[in-house]
Formats: C-alpha cells, structure tokens, sequence
C-alpha cells in the first residue's frame, strides 16, 4: 500500500493530466545556457533575433528540464514512479522565447503489468509543452515505472 | 572535401569529461528535478538508485555542454561556402543505462552517422550522430541519437 496520490492503476489510458505553467524569464534561458548549451541564440537577444529562431530562445534542454519541473510538480512527487529509463524521441517543434508563459500536458498512452516484477506496472506518456499562444512547441514519448497500489488485486 | 569528410562521419570523438559534485547535482535538482534520490544522500539511500544521482536531464545538457566545447570540426575546404550549424529538431533513443552518481566522473563522446537533404529547407541538410556517456569503470550509462540542421549551401 502506499499514501501516494499516483500508482500504477491510477493512470488511465487516453486521460490527460493538465500541469502547471511557467513564465520563461530571458535571466534564467541565459543561465542554462552558459552553463550548457552557450551558443549564440541562447545568450544574446541581439543574436537571437538575428537566428532562425527569431528572439532570445531557450535551449532545447532547458525547454525538456522545464517541462521535468512541471511534471515533477503535477503528478511524479507525489506517485510510486520508479525512475524513467529514457526518452523514445524528442521532438523540439518551435522556440521557448524570453518571456513566453508555457504550460504542460501528460497524455497516457498505454500502460501494461511488468512480466518479470508483479509490484510494478509500466506507464507510456507523451508530454507537451506549449506556449502562450497555445502552439505545441516540445513534445517527447517515454514509459514510466510505478509501483502498483495493490499488487495483490487481480489485474 | 565532401561533407562526409568535414563532418567526420562514422568517427567517434572524445567530447572530454565532467566530475559530477553533490551540490551541483542537488543545484540542478532543485530547479527542474527535485525527486529524492536528486536531492539528499540519506533520501537517496532507500530508493531505487541507492546514492545520490544527477537527474537524467542534468547528464544530458551535460553531454550538450561538451559537445558544443570540444567537438572540432577540419577546416573546411570543399566548394561552396563553409557549413553553419543551426538548432536541433530534437532526439531519439535517449537510454539512461546508469545514473551519473555524485563524485563520478563521467567521460562524453559523439560520433556522426550520417547526413541527408532537407526537403523543407533547401540549402539545409540533418546532420545525425550518436552521443554516449560512459563511467570511470568504461560502463555506458547513457546513449541517444541526434540531430542537428546544418545550412550548406
């Protein structure tokens, strides 16, 4: 048993789970990105206007590490998740530019019971992210692993 | 030159290393990933990694980092101008094998696999390579597929 709000049988195929929202301020795309991926249209607005991209825009990873935090805050923290072991694909589809507010989505695309463990299920997302204007600007798929609530219960 | 030459196609190149320290771990953490075993030593303990761990996404912009410092390109002596890297359309097959565990130090590399026309973008093609992480043990702990668009012409 457990005192989480998610386990593997609360996730339901075709359910979407709305996340939060967050303001991209242009201090914080230049931080990551001089950390992580300095390259011009990440740390100068200048540049970034000057780049196919058309403004100040955040790196694609900070864009992913973004969407993490929405994801941690909307469901993960408070579910049985067991760790992620990847990414199937990431699709990086228009720029995060300073000052855009984004917001999240989880789509459940499947589930399916471990064969091997009988307490874990695994869960496949597709996660969103979109801007203000409400175009989808990240999407990527991957499959969760979560401890089910009631691994005794038939399946 | 051709292309496949400047791009050093189906080479793997040594992208350097990074020591992975608990406090930037757990500064990361605390912004984009704060899951326990992100976060504290004692709470990592218990859970399925057993010691604190750099968040997957942390080991990724970590191979980024890299890559844009100490991949090298030949000096370019093909015809037409000389190839400009522009943004990425994304990944596939991101594996973490392994968590990047506080005080590892872990070693990056990259290796372009091939390069194709972009039917969208004349003048453009993608650039696709392979990223890989390894462990002061040679243990891979993490592979992806990438992609980068470059203007050629």
């Amino acid at each position: 048993m457990t005192d989480k709000r998610w386990a593997f049988e609360d996730f339901v195929e075709g359910a979407t789970i709305p996340l939060g929202e967050k303001r991209v301020e242009a201090a914080e795309i230049i931080a990551f990105a001089s950390q992580f991926d300095m390259q011009p249209m990440h740390l100068d607005e200048e540049a970034g206007k000057s780049s196919i991209l058309g403004g100040l825009s955040a790196s694609g990873w900070h864009s992913a590490s973004m969407l993490m935090r929405l994801i941690c805050d909307g469901f993960l923290l408070d579910s049985t998740s067991q760790g992620a072991p990847g990414i199937d694909y990431l699709k990086w589809k228009k720029p995060v530019l300073a000052g855009d507010t984004v917001r999240g989505e989880v789509e459940v695309l499947g589930k399916r019971r471990s064969a091997s463990r009988p307490q874990l299920g695994l869960v496949t997302f597709k996660n969103k992210l979109f801007n203000q204007h409400n175009e989808r600007v990240m999407e990527y798929q991957n499959t969760g692993m979560f401890l089910l609530r009631e691994p005794g219960a038939a399946a | 030159m051709t292309l496949d030459e400047y791009f050093a196609i189906g080479s793997t190149q040594d992208l350097g290393s990074h020591t992975f320290t608990a406090d930037e771990i757990v500064a990361f953490a605390e912004k984009f990933d704060p899951q326990p075993f992100h976060l504290s030593e004692e709470d990592a303990k218990g859970s399925v990694f057993g010691a604190l761990c750099a968040s997957g996404w942390h080991t990724a912009s970590m191979w980024m980092r890299h890559n844009l410092l100490h991949s090298h390109s030949a000096e370019w002596s093909g015809d037409g101008p000389k190839p400009e890297y522009g943004p990425s359309p994304g990944f596939e097959n991101l594996v973490w094998k392994k968590p990047a565990y506080a005080g590892e130090t872990i070693r990056f590399t990259r290796t372009a696999t091939g390069h194709r026309a972009l039917t969208s973008r004349p003048g453009w093609r993608v650039l696709n390579a392979q990223g890989e992480a390894f462990n002061s043990a040679g243990e891979k702990i993490m592979s992806l597929d990438t992609a980068v668009l470059v203007k050629v012409s």
